[in-house]
Order: C-alpha cells, then structure tokens, then sequence
C-alpha cells in the first residue's frame, strides 16, 4: 500500500519539516512500530527552482533533422527593480500559445530521473531552463506535449514557486500490509495506524460525510449455493449520478495522488472510484446506467454462463463465482472484474455506482479461478469493513458532481444485512499472562478502544465487540496483540525459560553429524543439491519401472521428478565444478530420497477441517500419506584423488575411494559393512559393489557406466557411492560391548594359496577366517597374483594372518595348525591349494 | 718368550700412548673397533704386560699392578669418549643426508569441508541442546494438513497463496513439499510428552526464481516451546540467548508487530550488532510470536492450560549476513570453493 503524504495529513496530524524525505522517514518509523513494515518510498525526486512561467513570444525554427522548436520568450518572474525577468528558452513542444502560463524548470533544478537542468547551448541558442511536461515533473504519463497551467485549472503569478503550487514535493511512502490487516489498504486505516503508533489526532474520513437516503434501486441478492456457508453479499449499496461529463479533466491533485499511489489515471469516472477506494478502503464499481437493462441481482453462476470482462476476454464462468446480473444476464464478476457491456465510456452521462461487501472466500476463489488479482479482489479477499459501503458510495456521488458536473438521483438504495462482529471475552489479567508484561487496567482497555473496540464489563473481566473494520479480532490472544501492539513491544521483558533436562540428539542424528564431519576430514566437500530431477535420471538409479514423485507446478518441467537417488545432484554439481575448472573433485551430500512404493496412491482425499484434533485414525491416515523418505548418503569422484606433487605421482580416484568411504560411513554407524561383487544398471559391471550389512543390501559402491559418465560431460572414470543411512543406523551398532584385550604376543604368518581367478578374494579371506576360527585375530588380503608359475586359469591369493590366544603364548605349530584349518575351508569351499 | 716385553713404568706408559693415538686416529666406528682391538685384546701390549705380572717379585706386584689397571682404564674411556663423538658425527651425516625441502613437500591428502548451511544449522541446535531443549525432524514431501491446517492456515486465506507451494501431483490428493519447518512443530506436538522444548532446522521449499537473493530450496531453523506459564517475554529471552550466541554478547533483537496464522500475537525479529558489515544496523532476521490456541488444538492440547510460543529464521539469510556471502548462488550451485573457504567452521 503506497500512502501520498499529503492525503494521510488530511486525516491525521502528521508533522511536515520541509524535508519530504525526512517526513516519509519519520512516518515508516512510526507504521513499523505498530506492525506496517516500510517497503520504500516514492516520488520526491524533484528539487527546484521550477517556477510558473509566462510565454510572452516564440518563433518557430525548422531544423536540419526535420524538426521544428520553438524559441521562446518566457516570463518567469520579476526582478528586484519590478522589471520582468525573462528568458530565452528552447522548447521541442507545440502544444501551447502565447500567454499561457507553463511550468519552468530553471538551471540548478533536478527532475526526476535524475534529469538535472542547466543553461545549454542547443539549435544555436542558449536555452535558459526547460518548460516540462506532466511527465517530466512526475504528474502522470502525459507526455504529447508541455503542461499547461490551464488544463488543471490553476493560475499564479510567473515566478510562484511550482513546487508548493502542484504538490510536486508529496512522497509516498509504501508499506507491507500483512494479510489479516485489509482495513489498512487505505488511507483510512494507515491514518488510525499513524494515531495509534504516534498519538496523534485523526478524524475518520467515512464519518466526515453526510450520507443521504436513496429510494430504491432494485436490488435483489440471491444467493442459493453460499460457498462453506457464507452468503456471498450481506452489503450492496448503490447512487445514482445523472448528466455527467465523462469527459471532463481529472483534478491535477487527484491525478498526482494516484499517480503515487501507483495508479495510472484513466479518465474521471473510473479516477474517482479508484480515488476513493484507496481513501476508504471500499472497491467501487461504475456502470454506464442506459446500457443496464432492469434492476441488479446478485447469484451464483448457472451452468454455461460466460462473461466478457472489460479486459475484453470472455470468460467461462464456475457455478461458484458470484455473480452481478441485470436482466440481459451476468454483468459482472462480483468483486473481482465488471463486463465489458456496462463498462463507462466518454460517452457516458448516467453512471450507477455500486459499493458493495462480498464474502472475502468466494472473491478470494473467484479471483485465483480467473487469474484476475485485482486491486478489488485483493481487499475483498482481506475483508473490507461493511458498514463503509454507504459513505463510500456517497463520497463517489459527490465527487462526480464536483468534477463531471450531473445532479445525484434519488433511485440509490441501500441493502445492509452485515452482521455485528461477535462479541470476545476478556479476562483481567488475560493479556498479562500471555505477553508477560503487568499492564494496568486503563492500558488494557484505552489500547482496545484506541483500536475501535467497545468495552463492557462482564464477569472478571469484559465482553469485548471488535470494531466493523476488524474481522481479524475473533479471540482473545488477537485482543492481547493489540494491547501488546498499541502499547509498544518494547515493554515485553526478556526472561530465558527453564526447559527440562532434554535428551542431547538422537543416534540418528549423531550418526548424521559424525558421518558428514569424517567425510569432510577424510577430505570430501559437502554439497546441498537441489531434490528435482529428471524423470530419466531416476529411471536410471532407480530401474526403469520404479514409482517416481512428480511435482506438479515445477519451475523446471524437464526436472519435475523428486529425486530417488543422490547421485544425479552430484553428477549435476561435479559438471559444473569441472567446468569452472575445477577437475579433481570429492563431493558427499547427505539427504533426502524420495521412494514411493510402485503401484501406490499417496495423499488424501480430503483433509480434516476444523481447528479440533483429528481422530487417531484419522493422523494416522495423514501420517500415512506420504512416500519414504529416508536419508541417503552418496559421494562421487572424479580425478585425482591425490594431485600430482614433488616426488608423488598423481593417482587417479575411482572404486577404492567410493569403498573407503563406504567403510569410513559404516564405522560412524556402527555397522560391520561386506562388500560383495554387484550390479547397478547406472554403473561399470566390472567394477560395482554390492554394500551389505549382514544379509540386507543397503547400498552400492563402483565407477558409473562410462557412458553414464559421458552423457553428463564427466570423465569417463567416476567413482560413486550411495547408502541408505536410515538402513546403517538401524542396522548399526548401538552400543558396542568391548572384548577383553590379550596381551600374550601374536604370532604372524602369510598364507599363499591357489584358486580359479573368478574366485571373489574376499570370498577366500572369509573362508580362511572361518575355517582358522577363534584363533585368527586378523586377516588381511595382501596380494593377487597372477601369471608365470600358475595353472591357467587360477590365481594366488596372499593373506597376512595374526594369530593371538587368549590364555597363553601360542606355539609356531598352534599356529600353523590354525592356519592349516583355514586352508581347509578355502579348499573345501573353493578348490583352493596351498601355493608352492 | 723373547718377545714378551719386560714390564716397567715406561714400557706401560709407550702402550697406553700408542694405544691413545689410534683411538683418537680412528675416523668411524669400524676402525675404532679394530684400535681397541689391537690395543687391549688379548694380543695386545697391554694384555701381555698384565700376563707378565705373574713373573714380578711379590714386593713389587701391587705397585705395578695398579699401573697396569690404571693404564688399562685410561684406554677403555678413550674408547668410549671417541664412540659417542663418532655416533654423534654420524647420525649428524645421516640427518644432513635425510634432510628435504619441507616448503615443498605435496599434500597426502586434499581438504574437504562442510557446508557452511550444515554447519550453521547444527551450531544454532547446540545452542538449544545445551538448554535442554531437543532437536526435532519430519518429512520434506508433507500432507498439507500438518503443513497449513494444522496451523491455522484458512485453505481460502490469502496467506496460504501467499506462501507459493509446490504441489505433488495430483493436487487433489493434498500432498506438498513442506512450505517451512512448522509441520515438525505439528508433529513434535502430536507425537511428544508435554512440555515441549524443540527446534525444527530443515529444508524448505518455495516456488521462487533462482537469483542472487531467492532460491526454490532454502533452510529454516524453527523452535517451538509449550509449557505452563510461558510468554512473550520468554518468547524475547530466547530470541535475545540465541542472538547473543550467534552474533556476539553486543547482539540486541527488536521485536514487531506482524501476522502469521499459527501465532497470536506475532512478530517480526530484527537483530542488531555493532559489527555487521555495513556498520551497526538492524536486520530482518525472523518472524515469532505465541504459538495461536487453534494450533494447540489441532494437537488435542488444551490451550487453557498450555501456552508457548515459536520462531523461525532462514539459514541463507543469517549466512548471508552474518558471514558476508552476497550472492544466494554461491550456496546453491555446489561449487566446492564456496565450502571450502569455511572448511569445518561458520
């Protein structure tokens, strides 16, 4: 909401300093204090001296560049010695003859823009100042030629200060009204605003009317399907103005106030409803009298019906959208845009003025059904105070009169069926427990009544009717906010609240937290991926037939799938990377996943209404309604996973660097991770990890399908992992149960042995650790060899074995036969024989 | 024995002497070996001038016999004195040898980081855990209900267009992606004992053009707490503690009129500091208030006996001023130079 100064200081006190800026300054401070947050501040761009001038004499002069100027003798004031002072100016403008008196911007004036003026050499004269447009002085869009004195209806003396004359120091300033406060789209209720925040004494506009009586336009409303069981229209009044000039000039101060309120001028009718909606807050509608046929009525839409809108679209009507008829059908959209039909033209001299009050929920509908946001339907949709409707329609009445000429009619009615708000109980002592502050008595209620409520003492406390103006007052923590408000929140004290003794974190959460920090020091940089993706990008992680998450207004339709897999992102994140040259690259995001379970409908049908608890089962129900979601973790590498340095080769990432930090995540967990051979569709078959935590896969680990890698402008080699980590921390160890250590000294010993080369190597450690038993502390795969002095076909596998007792020092034999048993298992299992 | 020397004074003196000048001759412990062999083995002089005690008379023994001993010791430290030079000289020579240009020694190991959004996120948690309080998590993709009914939001008030949801599709089956924090509020509240002393951070979805100050996903650090007897004024405490934790003790929050559904009275949260770049200012940090009865409803708590209030702030935005990050890109995009200015640290 923009608030012209100069229409703010009509209805309340508000100092002016002479520095519009500093003004516009003081009151933003004051709005904020009561809950209107500054936006910015507009116009009073323009300094002087821009004065009146007088066109004494002109010659015109055709150029070169096949224009003509004007040389022009310009009075712009008289000397100390009472002689006129004049001067030379050039001017590209036709529109004006001698005598008129024009607005002249002299040297040492900035117009906005900034356009500063000085005296300057152009068409081979010296041009002593500028004579403006309306434009040029931010008086409106006019811009065919210069601004007559005239056309606004002002005379002064050459030499008056056109500054003071036409307002052209008069700032806006812009506030940001909340969606609970619609009263305060006007000036009406950003002046009480201003009262209420500074003191100051306001008058209220709807009351400095006098309101006549009408004798009764036909107005009948029919409301037979109120949408959740409001009726759509409780306040429709109507005037009759008859013998207007449709064509008369806009009052300059009018044009100049919508102007900085940011609405452009159109002509007087529709200026003046415009005019006063911002005034008093109530959207005004204009009708062309003669072309209406019969009375008005207002209904529901029937089926088939359709509209032309002044935006001359026709418009295919819903059975919820309120409508304004006459008897050749819908003229109107009620509240939200007139039809084309009835529209005001130049030709108009009859006007019917409707201010009506329609339910804020059906506007609300119509107005996102039709893409039609309005002025109107953004205060309807806020709630406009009903009884404003009447004063209102006045105001409108008498302003054509004043401006278009014609005689108000006496067919105007007024049908006023809005209820009085519900009245609220207080308790005393209410507000105090709520804000924490010991407010007296009279603080309480002089904050209440300041804000248009009125008070009856009832019980221990009052009974308190909120003012027409203030639908959003329903409870009483709404009235403690307006006394904590109007007061100030400065007075709310600071006290730090005892909570009882909490928990710490979850271990899911200590996991989370662990895991990112030994990822970030094992040297992986933490990247936050956006969740939307491909719907191929899923197909690819997540087979081609896996359910998928479809955002249904995404930014980006190409990426409207939610993300079943984090790998995408980082592919996505690692091609920017590289191309900002960024080429060795360790990237981790730890987040969610979106699974839906194939062939599952998710959501509701409905969701519970009301403010009451829903039944369990109905929580339940909405608890149910959303796919998994679990947090995954995924890393990628591409390039070198230790840079080429003095004396150390580069070497480049790849499989054992998704697999360490698969391991280094797991320990986080807790979980006692296995590594088998797998597959992926998105990844290289000679180089995929299956993860497994006992007999549950929980994630892969491997280098993408260097195709894969291609398509997305990767080096051929990258190396991926992916965990589900709600899985790992489940599975995981909670807490852990330490073993005693033995101290007796170990005894190591390698062991060589032979199998087929398609013998998983971690398949024969396990065997050989089962097979040794509890003897064998440790096993570590050391060497595959294969080549000269094997079988075809076979390789030799080399484990370093240590082997500690419990109770004693082991024996070379001891140990020897353990590692025997071992062998033995490899054997049994695999075929394996002892290398020789 | 012709050659077994006749031992006298001057005879032990001329083997100590000659013994001395090859110990002290030998340049490294090889030859220092091969001195003290030669001059206190068995084939030594010295050796055999001790053997040639047994002949003396009886009366002269003692006397030569401690000239002998004493000789013998005199070599044995010589020995030992040149030993611990040479070690001392040779593992210098070593070191010399071993020795590298340390300015250019390669890292083993590149540096990762965390981003600094993670980071901020679990350093304003810990604030709140070391106050007792809890830290609270729900789903991304929401059921409308905890995500507006829930909290008070009309489904026809304009504050519910206002806040730019992106719908799953079908629309009609009431599923969206989380518009802010507040449904884990819901949840904490349906699903936890009372009191309830929790934060919500997370990630949060709007359907806003990436540009330098919005982008689509963002993150949010929510706090809810519902207790007897609570008020604004502990509304302010906790706002001031965590501002004072986050910016430094010259921290000061305002606190102004505003509107959210979910809280009656509301708030806007400006915080202050005497540093912040572009000199001391206040900064839109939040919005806050107490906690709306209908939302305590909607939990089947009696809003009689219970009341509390809740905050909210955006992650971005506090990293934004508070640690000068201009452009909302930066934070986004996921190039690794932007966290690794921050390394493990916000």
């Amino acid at each position: 909401m923009r608030v012209p100064l100069s229409w703010l200081r009509e209805w309340v006190e508000v100092p002016a300093s002479g520095d519009s800026a500093a003004d516009a300054d003081h009151v933003h401070a004051a709005l904020v204090k009561v809950g209107l947050e500054e936006e910015g501040v507009h116009g009073g761009a323009l300094t002087g001296p821009v004065v009146v001038g007088e066109v004494l004499d002109f010659v015109e002069e055709p150029q070169s560049n096949g224009k003509t100027i004007r040389w022009c003798q310009v009075r712009t004031g008289t000397t100390t010695e009472g002689e006129p002072e004049v001067r030379g100016i050039v001017c590209g403008a036709r529109n004006f003859h001698v005598g008129d008196l024009v607005v002249v911007s002299l040297p040492g004036a900035v117009l906005p823009g900034p356009f500063p003026i000085s005296a300057r050499k152009t068409y081979g004269h010296v041009s002593d100042g500028m004579i403006a447009s309306a434009r040029e002085l931010g008086l409106g869009d006019e811009h065919d030629g210069i601004l007559r004195l005239a056309e606004l209806g002002v005379a002064a003396e050459p030499g008056t200060d056109a500054i003071a004359l036409l307002g052209l120091d008069d700032v806006a300033v812009e506030v940001n009204v909340t969606p609970d406060r619609g009263y305060t789209l006007s000036i009406r209720g950003i002046a009480r605003e201003y009262s209420h925040s500074t003191g100051a004494s306001f008058r209220d506009p709807a009351k400095a009317l006098e309101v006549g009586e009408g004798l009764g336009f036909s107005v009948v409303v029919d409301d037979q399907a109120p949408v959740r069981g409001r009726r759509g229209c409780d306040v429709f009044v109507t005037r009759v103005v008859r013998g207007i000039d449709a064509t008369a000039p806009t009052p300059q101060s009018m044009v100049s106030r919508l102007q900085l309120a940011g609405i452009r001028s159109i002509s007087i009718a529709v200026d003046i409803t415009n005019y006063v909606m911002l005034e008093l807050g109530q959207p005004i509608h204009a009708y062309d009298l003669t072309k209406l046929s019969g009375g008005i009525t207002v209904r529901r839409a029937l089926p088939g019906e359709t509209l032309v809108t002044l935006d001359d679209q026709t418009r295919a009507l819903d059975a919820e959208d309120l409508l304004i008829i006459d008897e050749s059908g819908p003229i109107g959209i009620a509240g939200v845009m007139g039809g084309a039909s009835t529209e005001v033209s130049d030709a108009t001299t009859d006007v019917l003025i409707e201010a009506a009050n329609f339910d804020p929920v059906s506007i609300a509908r119509s107005a996102r059904r039709h893409k039609l946001p309005s002025e109107a339907s953004k205060r309807f949709a806020r709630g406009v105070d009903p009884l404003v409707a009447e004063p209102a329609a006045q105001r409108v009445a008498d302003l054509l009169v004043e401006h278009a000429g014609g005689t108000i009619d006496e067919l105007g009615s007024a049908w006023i069926e809005a209820k009085r708000p519900e009245s609220i109980a207080l308790a005393e002592g209410f507000v105090d427990r709520l804000i924490g502050v010991d407010y007296s008595l009279d603080e309480v209620t002089d904050s209440l009544g300041a804000v248009g409520c009125r008070l009856k003492p009832e019980g221990d406390g009052w009974l308190v009717e909120p003012p027409s103006w203030r639908p959003d007052l329903v409870d009483a923590p709404s009235l403690a906010e307006e006394v904590a408000r109007i007061v100030g929140y400065d007075r709310i004290p600071s006290v730090l609240p005892v909570a009882p003794p909490g928990r710490g974190l979850t271990r899911s959460q200590q996991v989370r937290r662990g895991v990112g920090r030994a990822l970030a020091a094992a040297g992986l940089t933490e990247v936050l991926a956006y969740p939307f993706v491909r719907s191929a990008d899923n197909a690819l992680m997540g087979g081609a037939d896996a359910a998928q998450v479809r955002v249904a207004n995404a930014l980006d339709a190409e990426q409207g799938m939610l993300r079943v897999s984090l790998v995408p992102g980082l592919a996505a994140i690692a091609h920017r990377n590289l191309s900002r040259g960024l080429t060795d690259l360790a990237l981790f995001e730890l987040g969610h996943v979106f699974q839906p379970e194939p062939a599952r409908t998710y959501g509701v049908d409905s969701v519970p209404f009301g403010t009451a608890r829903p039944s369990d089962q109905a929580i339940t129900e909405l608890e149910q309604s959303i796919p998994h979601q679990p947090w995954s973790i995924a890393a990628l590498f591409v390039g070198d996973r230790r840079a080429r340095g003095i004396g150390q080769p580069a070497e480049e990432a790849g499989i054992a660097d998704a697999l360490d930090a698969a391991r280094l995540i797991a320990s986080v967990a807790g979980a006692n991770l296995r590594v088998e051979s797998g597959s992926h569709p998105a990844l290289h078959p000679g180089r995929t990890a299956a993860l497994l935590v006992g007999d549950e896969t929980v994630g892969f680990a491997g280098e993408l399908l260097p195709q894969v890698a291609l398509d997305r402008d990767l080096p051929r080699r990258v190396g991926v992992l992916e965990l589900d980590l709600d899985r790992l921390i489940a599975l995981g160890a909670g807490e852990v149960a330490a073993r005693a250590l033995s101290t007796f000294p170990a005894a190591t010993q390698d062991l060589s042995l032979v199998v087929p080369v398609e013998v998983p190597a971690g398949d024969v450690r396990d065997a050989v650790v089962e097979g040794a038993g509890a003897l064998l502390e440790h096993a570590e795969l050391i060497d595959d060899y294969r080549g000269a002095g094997l079988a075809p076909g076979t390789k030799s596998i080399t484990l370093a074995l240590r082997f500690r007792a419990p109770d004693r020092t082991l024996t070379a034999a001891e140990a020897t036969e353990a590692k025997s048993a071992g062998l033995a298992r490899a054997a049994e299992l695999f075929g394996a024989t002892l290398r020789g | 024995m012709p050659d077994t020397p006749q031992i006298s004074e001057s005879a032990v003196e001329s083997a100590v002497e000659a013994a001395l000048a090859a110990i002290a001759a030998a340049p490294d412990t090889a030859a220092l070996k091969a001195a003290r062999s030669a001059h206190t083995g068995e084939a030594s002089t010295l050796a055999q001038l001790n053997a040639s005690l047994r002949d003396v008379p009886n009366d002269q023994k003692a006397a030569l016999g401690k000239l002998v001993g004493q000789a013998r010791g005199r070599v044995q430290q010589a020995v030992a004195a040149r030993e611990a030079e040479l070690a001392v000289a040779e593992e210098q020579a070593r070191l010399d040898a071993e020795t590298i240009d340390v300015t250019g020694i390669p890292a083993r190991q590149a540096h990762g980081a965390r981003h600094p959004l993670t980071t901020m996120m679990e350093q304003m948690s810990d604030i709140f855990l070391a106050m007792g309080w809890e830290v609270a998590e729900g789903p991304e993709l929401e059921n409308e209900w905890f995500n507006f009914d829930a909290l008070n939001f009309d489904p026809d008030h304009p504050a519910r267009a206002m806040q730019d949801t992106f719908f799953i599709d079908p629309v009609e089956r009431h599923l969206v992606l989380r518009t802010h924090t507040s449904p884990v509020q819901v949840r904490s509240l349906l699903e936890r004992e009372l009191p309830v002393y929790v934060v919500a951070p997370g990630r949060v979805f709007r359907t806003d053009e990436l540009d330098a100050t919005h982008t689509p996903v963002f993150h949010q650090m929510e706090g809810i707490a519902i207790d007897k007897g609570l008020t604004m004024a502990h509304l302010r405490g906790t706002l001031e503690h965590i501002a004072r934790s986050m910016f430094g003790e010259g921290a000061r929050i305002r606190l102004r009129p505003s509107y959210f559904p979910f809280t009656e009275p509301s708030a806007e949260l400006d915080v202050w500091h005497p540093t912040f770049t572009g000199g001391a200012r206040w900064i839109e940090w939040g919005g806050c208030g107490m906690v709306n009865p209908n939302v305590l409803r909607a939990a089947g708590i009696d809003p009689d006996v219970y009341q509390g209030f809740a905050f909210g702030m955006g992650i971005e935005r506090t990293l934004m001023f508070r640690n000068d990050v201009s452009d909302m890109r930066d934070m986004v995009e996921g190039d690794v130079r932007f966290s690794q200015q921050f390394g493990m640290v916000v």
